[in-house]
């Protein structure tokens, strides 16, 4: 009889742990990503590199953008590979203003080491990227990164 | 009598912790900032004379790259997965060929006297070049270099250049320079 009235009543799962586990999922998201600054309006696929390295600090980068319109924009910008400089299109010419306000935003002793990280799609022509890296040494911002992403699987030699 | 406590209700913490997360979700990106770095070379001061730096012929490994994505170095089309070697052959000059570049007894703080190479990678390309050609060539020439820098870190320290302290790794840097020079582009003819 007594253990016929155990069966019936099973205890409840004890939901207590639960906000324990999703605070710790939480902590785990908010460590491994960096808050998007911008919304993009350019879509890119970045090219491979097995030799990609980390950069170190990534508080000192500046992010140029390159690649197509996503496709809300591209009635009004077309499908040209275009620029983007925190959160419009610009043109060449605008990189030197977006040079100095990114520098501007550091501190003193930080603005040697400021990177200039150029994000651009894949299938870009290189005249673009030419231009961007000769407006750049114009503004006398010299250390650039070519940000690629790593291959998933190492190509067999 | 004291009246017990009432416990607080702590089953909306769950609730408000989702929320949490699904707006760190949405905000934040995963993609880590990896890349090839790179150091441009200032421009030119305007009123400084142009003085031809003399660079023996040997020293230059002409990397190009043209429109349609083929590749020249040293004067003939080669495949991609021959760059590497052909980098590899040149910087490291083992039998000092004297077509190859020649290297320069340097003292390097810490280690002593090393026969430094004086190559220099140039790497050029056109303005239809695509982007991810000039990766995957830049990408090679940067392997070559990790790949003779890793050669050497094991011959005198006994361990792979990644595996090194911040000193020794400096020390291999320097007796393995990393000399890729990104030309100044030759057609500047059309303004994007």
């Amino acid at each position: 009889m007594i253990a016929n009235k155990k069966t019936k009543t099973m205890a409840p799962i004890s939901t207590s742990s639960l906000p324990d586990v999703v605070f710790m999922l939480l902590f785990f998201f908010m460590i491994t990503t960096t808050i998007r600054e911008v919304t993009r309006k350019v879509e890119f696929k970045l090219p491979e590199a097995s030799e990609a390295a980390k950069l170190e600090r990534k508080d000192l980068a500046a992010h140029i953008y390159v690649g197509t319109p996503i496709r809300a924009e591209q009635s009004k910008y077309g499908t040209d590979a275009r620029i983007q400089l925190n959160d419009s299109f610009k043109t060449i010419d605008d990189i030197r203003d977006f040079i100095a306000a990114e520098r501007e935003s550091l501190s003193e002793a930080d603005k040697q080491f400021m990177t200039v990280c150029i994000k651009a799609d894949q299938n870009v022509r290189m005249g673009i990227i030419t231009d961007i890296k000769q407006e750049l040494r114009r503004c006398s911002a010299l250390k650039i990164m070519y940000s690629a992403r790593k291959p998933e699987s190492e190509p067999s030699i | 009598m004291a009246r017990p406590v009432n416990q607080v209700n702590a089953s909306s913490t769950a609730d408000m912790a989702f929320i949490i997360l699904v707006f760190f979700l949405i905000t934040s990106n995963m993609d880590s900032n990896s890349g090839l770095q790179r150091r441009l070379p200032p421009m030119p001061d305007k009123n400084q004379k142009v003085v031809d730096q003399k660079v023996n012929r040997r020293n230059v490994l002409v990397v190009r790259i043209n429109e349609s994505d083929r590749l020249f170095a040293g004067g003939q089309i080669i495949d991609i997965s021959m760059l590497k070697d052909k980098a590899k052959e040149f910087l490291l000059n083992p039998n000092n060929d004297p077509s190859l570049p020649e290297k320069e007894d340097k003292f390097i703080e810490g280690f002593g006297m090393y026969p430094v190479s004086k190559g220099i990678i140039s790497l050029q390309n056109t303005r239809g070049t695509s982007y991810d050609a000039y990766i995957r060539v830049q990408n090679e020439l940067v392997k070559a270099v990790n790949e003779v820098r890793n050669q050497f870190a094991l011959e005198h320290f006994g361990k792979s250049f990644f595996a090194l302290d911040e000193a020794k790794q400096e020390i291999v840097r320097k007796a393995i320079p990393q000399n890729i020079s990104e030309a100044e582009p030759k057609d500047t003819g059309k303004k994007y």
